[in-house]
């Protein structure tokens, strides 16, 4: 009994590491066929699902008419690819005609890191007003229940933020900036009201760390409520808070539900962030039924990227500012 | 001037707070203006196909459900070897980390990683799919909780039942386990809470059906799933219906948190 106890709880352990092992390798060997394909140039390609002609000598040329967008014309038009187009058979790939289907990742990259900084943009300053609010300024009468709601709106369930994005915060916000309903901005704006609740609490844990003792030194001295935060209460809790900010900007960037309904969903540029664009997210959650081949393979490949971002910006909070003792 | 600079500091802070609650309050309050408008019996004895939600609610709880009597074995086993065995060994600070890094994993990856060992061999997307995924999702959040609160039985304990004779699965199980049972309930109810509402992960891994169904190798009812296919929906009665699955949802996912946390709070009395 005792033997098979402590075997089944090594077990356990262990499946957690197969499982993001296994994760790391299925993922990996799902994208081959499109990290063979395209490398790692797939990273920076505009193009999604457009048709190219394979020339004798090997290199490749674009069939299509619109002008290619580069970096430094984001504020073009660029092209425009309705859902369906880039539905395709793999043996399309490389068919009779010598033309093939072109994926590239930079529009949802793109996309995926303006939403995650505009949104950060908005939340960060929010969210540390309600963690100073609730933990320097407010009476324990109104910071507890405060408190409390706050963190029951940290457990709303994302498909809730998406849902009131499209239908009330959208239009509103189209109202006062113009542009569409759904955009880059819109987008930006979801995720930063969705993280705030997440970001508060868990800054305001790390507020609610400093000792009393070190702020009633400093009152004593004669400090303003603003000198004791500014000079006291933030570099004691600096890198608690600047951890908590991290794990939202991770959450925030592989957020699907939210972004899924404001950002509009298309393979473009946004010129303006009242634009409407895409995050990688928003493309894997969109075009995974009606996927097969190669791009099913390049979906794959989207979400090793977005792993391997989330991995990292992980990582950086826990190992840097969040060590657990 | 400090004292100015002080004052418009704390209007500042307070303004800040007053507007994210102001958004967080608008969400709530559409959620419940539409919701409750279409919230009738109907809603919870007919099945999608005829206009009502029974069959996605019974689906997303089941699928939740069934993940949950899943993990939560492995979870807390899990905890058990970080707290019990594992030592201080780098082992264990591994794993340790490793839950940590997959608890804030985006749960799309998760659903994509369920939809290449499962959906594509067996060809067709299945409740059981759904199922692994939110077991993903929510096993490290039990062996986070696990961990933790095992850490706070104090070593004393552990020691009296060895000096008694006992070993040390009796130990864990009777003595650590039972010291330790509110925080982790409340830790298994929170990581409920937590997939019972996620959408991402369930979207091609169970997909959804308009049929009643307790068949877990087939394509099952998913509530969040069928909140997101009715709100994009351009029919007003769908989007309305939508809008109804948005709040028993969140209704749902509250309720489950709260009791939670009365849980963790009956403990510390």
């Amino acid at each position: 009994m005792e033997l098979i106890f402590k075997k089944l709880s090594q077990l356990s352990a262990g499946l957690l590491f197969v499982i993001l092992a296994a994760t790391t390798a299925v993922l990996y060997l799902s994208a081959k066929p499109a990290i063979e394909a395209f490398g790692i140039g797939f990273l920076v390609e505009t193009r999604w699902g457009v048709e190219e002609q394979l020339l004798v000598d090997g290199t490749t040329e674009k069939l299509d008419v619109v002008e290619s967008v580069t970096l430094d014309d984001l504020d073009d038009e660029g092209f425009i690819d309705d859902d369906e187009d880039f539905v395709t058979d793999d043996d399309e790939e490389l068919d009779g005609s010598g033309t093939r289907e072109v994926y590239g990742a930079l529009v949802p990259i793109v996309g995926t890191l303006f939403s995650t900084l505009i949104a950060m943009l908005f939340s960060i300053p929010i969210a540390m007003g309600i963690a100073v609010f609730l933990s320097e300024i407010a009476a324990s009468s109104i910071a507890k229940p405060v408190g409390v709601a706050i963190e029951l709106l940290a457990s709303i369930p994302s498909i809730i933020y998406g849902m009131w994005g499209l239908f009330y915060f959208g239009p509103f916000i189209a109202g006062i900036f113009g542009g569409n309903t759904v955009s880059l901005l819109v987008a930006g704006l979801v995720l930063a009201i969705m993280v705030i609740p997440f970001m508060a609490a868990l800054s305001r844990d790390a507020i609610s760390t400093v000792p009393d003792m070190l702020k009633e030194s400093a009152y004593a001295m004669g400090a303003t409520k603003l000198e004791v935060i500014k000079d006291v209460v933030f570099p004691y809790a600096k890198s608690g808070i600047i951890g908590s900010i991290i794990l939202s900007f991770g959450r925030a960037m592989g957020e699907t539900m939210a972004v899924a309904f404001v950002i509009g969903g298309i393979y473009q540029f946004a010129g303006k962030v009242t634009d409407p664009t895409n995050s990688i997210p928003v493309v894997l959650a969109n075009s995974f039924a009606e996927s097969s081949g190669l791009s099913l393979s390049v979906l794959f490949y989207l979400a090793l990227i977005l792993f391997i971002l989330s991995f990292i910006v992980i990582g950086v909070a826990k190992f840097y500012f969040l060590r657990r003792k | 001037m400090r004292l100015l600079m002080n004052r418009l500091f704390l209007m500042f802070s307070t303004l800040a707070a007053l507007v994210g609650l102001f958004f967080l309050g608008w969400i709530l309050y559409t959620l419940c203006a539409k919701g409750l408008a279409g919230l009738s019996l109907h809603v919870f004895t007919h099945d999608l196909i005829e206009g009502g939600l029974r069959n996605v609610i019974v689906g997303q709880i089941m699928m939740s459900a069934v993940a949950t009597l899943i993990g939560i074995p492995v979870g807390i086993m899990a905890g058990i070897y970080l707290q019990e065995y594992g030592g201080n060994s780098k082992l264990t600070e591994f794993i340790r980390d490793l839950s940590d890094v997959m608890m804030s994993a985006p749960s799309i990856v998760v659903g994509t990683f369920v939809y290449a060992i499962v959906v594509i061999p067996t060809g067709h997307t299945s409740g059981w799919a759904g199922v692994l995924a939110l077991f993903i999702l929510m096993v490290p959040i039990i062996v986070r909780t696990t961990d933790d609160m095992l850490k706070l039985v104090p070593v004393e304990l552990r020691e009296a039942g060895i000096a008694i004779g006992a070993s040390k699965y009796h130990v864990t199980m009777n003595i650590v386990i039972r010291y330790a049972k509110a925080g982790i309930l409340t830790g298994v109810l929170l990581a409920f809470a937590r997939v019972v509402g996620e959408t991402a992960p369930l979207l091609y891994t169970s997909g959804s059906s308009e049929f009643w169904s307790t068949d877990l190798t087939d394509t099952f009812p998913s509530l969040t799933v069928s909140i997101y296919n009715l709100a994009t929906m351009p029919d007003e009665e769908m989007v309305q219906l939508g809008w109804t699955g948005a709040f028993l949802l969140t209704a749902m996912v509250l309720v489950v948190n709260l009791i939670g946390r009365y849980a963790s709070n009956e403990k510390r009395r």
